[in-house]
């Protein structure tokens, strides 16, 4: 695990994912076009549909690059490494990047890039992968591959969008099962991509310093805890414990999750988040139970959050991974008045929830003997 | 003690070289510095450079940029387009025999042969790098899993050669029996040209980004580790089975540019923190060229004569040493 912090030399990365159709030329259009007085360099895979000339778009052909023994987990995105790299030479021509992934892409050995390349790693810092959704065609979408439910799963931010051509019911439904695949994402429902770039822009998802503030009932939802695993084919509870995450980010009224939806959406979902809480933690078990589990599971996990409370530290510990890749940092103190608790967060696939949740049971720090 | 004239461009140098025995610094920006007797700056590229590598059958300087263009740079700086493919990027250029340039972008290497039409030769994944064989118009490029071949004055099938993982820059040995890569791991590949034989060059800390074969091609010298690292090419099997010499070996600070020196078996060491040294083979005797600075050692070069020794950092200082003072 590697301790890294931000510095202010490097560059914000903004992926951008999403399928066909979903709106991401429009975003990018706004991104580009917008008076928001910074400077973004994009990314595209085609220059074609982009309306606006500029010098700073490139255009680049997805190269999934393996390395070491070809595991899922060493994935890097080679054209990134590239044009980043051709990029970064030059300091101040723009503010921050946003790499626009192909409708089909896989949006890990994008996140990987950042982490796993020397090179990009000490230019740049990933800020957010945002996941466009066309509300409409969801359903399908979900039906048909799974990248759709992967680009979900990976994103930080999903703007929900097109949201005009759906009632307020397919509505209800479609972000009930962006919720389920993704119970921490902040949602943001669009019409033509029209969200306050605020919101998608500068978000340090990544951020050891930050993560979570987007979520800061990461560690109060209690008595919802263990059901997050068993969302399935017949879950009909309500999500409205989900919600808490991102209330405060956008006014709009969730009664309407209180829907139950069918089966026929949620039969194709096949990612699950996992979520494991605990008291004070036994540093001396804890690291290496993550270690090991981040190595043997890795191919199964998306994304990985967590607040660890460990024993005797004043500080809150936070981690978070993408597959293989770890990474934790002593965050701020625990305030006087703030439950010294514990939460990890899982999603993936194939994940054993039993399995883990025994696991960081182990991890729990032993009660002092009284004095 | 050596004299450096020292320049502040205040933009990333990609290269640095002598044009005849004038020292050049091609920029990011997509400016070449001719520093000497008045300061020249000639605009090669709008938008920026990418790539800048001298042409080692000519004495020209050959460039590309974000403009989709390939700029060569001639002995008394008159410069002329060679080559222009667009709005993509030019990610690599080579210099070849009989005036024949190779270029990269994307999935295509293309071929320019004065007289004739630009010839593209698409692959199916990225060309990352490409390199003439020093006899015979003969390409060499590197890619995903691997190398190919071709002679690009015919459509003969290349020859394919395989070893997994992202292979990015390319080089021949000046005798032309090896060709070797650099990695996306912490490595070097190489094969025997006549055999296909491998050689695995491991044990990197960090990505090789910078190559120098010593006079004769004895040596190949190479960065990404607290030494440069100097891999044996004189035997038949090459460096199989030997040790590589390490030079310049520091605690504090990773090797990012090598240069070795055109006649003697000696090469200049430029260090993550700015710090030149020049160390001979033989001995490991060092002398120290340049106490350090602000930035990485991006590129260095000898003159001719094997007395300057031009260099140039990512964050755009630059300079031009005289070993003699």
């Amino acid at each position: 695990m590697s301790e890294t912090a931000n510095t202010a030399e490097q560059i914000p990365v903004t992926v951008l994912t999403g399928y066909l159709g979903s709106g991401k030329t429009t975003l990018l259009n706004r991104i580009l076009s917008e008076d928001h007085g910074r400077k973004y360099a994009v990314i595209v895979n085609e220059f074609g549909e982009i309306g606006i000339d500029n010098d700073l778009i490139v255009e680049s052909d997805e190269e999934i690059y393996e390395m070491n023994n070809g595991c899922v987990c060493c994935t890097v995105r080679g054209d990134l490494v590239r044009v980043v790299q051709g990029l970064t030479r030059r300091r101040g021509r723009f503010d921050a990047i946003v790499v626009e992934t192909t409708g089909l892409a896989d949006p890990v050995p994008v996140a990987q890039t950042f982490f796993m390349d020397e090179d990009v790693r000490a230019k740049t810092a990933l800020d957010a992968v945002v996941a466009l959704v066309d509300a409409k065609h969801l359903p399908q979408r979900l039906k048909d591959s799974r990248e759709a439910e992967d680009q979900i799963a990976f994103a930080d931010v999903v703007l929900l969008n097109k949201t005009d051509l759906v009632t307020p019911e397919e509505l209800a439904m479609v972000e009930a099962t962006v919720r389920m695949i993704n119970p921490h994402a902040v949602i943001h429902r669009t019409e033509r991509a029209g969200v306050d770039l605020d919101k998608i822009l500068g978000q340090r998802a990544f951020d050891l310093t930050r993560v979570l503030d987007n979520d800061p009932a990461f560690l109060e939802d209690v008595h919802h805890s263990h059901e997050d695993h068993v969302c399935g084919p017949d879950c009909d509870h309500d999500h409205h414990h989900h919600h808490h995450g991102h209330e405060h980010d956008h006014g709009h009224d969730h009664g309407h999750h209180h829907h139950d939806h069918g089966p026929a959406e949620i039969h194709d979902v096949t990612v699950k988040s996992i979520s494991l809480r605990g008291g004070e933690i036994d540093p001396k078990k804890f690291f290496p139970w993550i270690q090991a589990l981040t190595q043997e599971q890795g191919p199964n996990i998306l994304r990985l959050k967590g607040i660890i409370a460990i024993a005797d530290d004043p500080d809150r510990y936070v981690v978070q991974g993408v597959h293989m890749i770890i990474e934790g940092d002593h965050q701020r103190a625990w305030k006087p008045d703030e439950p010294r608790v514990s939460r990890l967060v899982f999603i993936g696939r194939d994940l054993d929830a039993e399995t883990l949740e025994a696991g960081f049971a182990a991890c729990a720090a032993r009660a002092k003997a009284p004095a | 003690m050596p004299s450096i004239a020292a320049y502040d461009f205040g933009e990333f140098v990609e290269t640095a070289c002598f044009l005849k025995d004038r020292p050049a610094f091609a920029l990011a920006d997509g400016t070449l510095r001719l520093p000497a007797g008045g300061e020249t700056v000639l605009t090669l590229h709008e938008g920026g450079l990418l790539c800048a590598k001298p042409d080692p059958f000519g004495k020209r300087l050959l460039t590309g940029g974000e403009d989709g263009r390939v700029v060569s740079v001639a002995a008394d700086a008159s410069f002329e387009e060679v080559a222009s493919i667009g709005r993509k990027w030019v990610s690599a250029v080579a210099g070849g025999p009989q005036g024949a340039v190779g270029l990269a972008s994307g999935r295509s290497a293309y071929v320019h042969r004065p007289k004739s039409e630009l010839k593209e030769i698409r692959h199916e994944r990225t060309v990352e790098g490409l390199a003439f064989a020093p006899k015979g118009l003969r390409l060499a490029i590197a890619r995903y899993d691997g190398a190919s071949l071709y002679f690009p004055a015919t459509d003969a099938e290349p020859v394919s050669l395989e070893w997994k993982g992202a292979h990015l820059d390319i080089a021949f040995s000046p005798d032309g029996r090896f060709l070797v890569t650099t990695m996306q791991e912490n490595a070097l590949h190489g094969w025997r040209v006549e055999d296909g034989r491998h050689m695995k060059m491991t044990g990197y800390p960090a990505k090789v980004k910078d190559w120098s074969w010593s006079a004769k091609g004895k040596y190949l010298a190479t960065s990404g580790a607290p030494a440069a690292i100097l891999w044996p090419f004189s035997g038949k099997d090459g460096p199989m089975g030997k040790a590589p010499l390490e030079l310049g070996t520091r605690g504090d600070s990773m090797v990012t540019a090598v240069a070795c020196h055109p006649a003697e078996d000696m090469l200049a060491i430029g260090y993550q923190d700015g710090m030149i040294l020049a160390v001979r083979f033989a001995d490991s005797k060092e002398a120290l060229l340049r106490r350090g600075g602000g930035g990485p050692v991006q590129t260095m070069a000898w003159d001719e004569g094997g007395r300057l020794l031009t260099f140039g950092t990512e964050t755009g200082e630059a300079g031009v040493i005289d070993i003699a003072g």
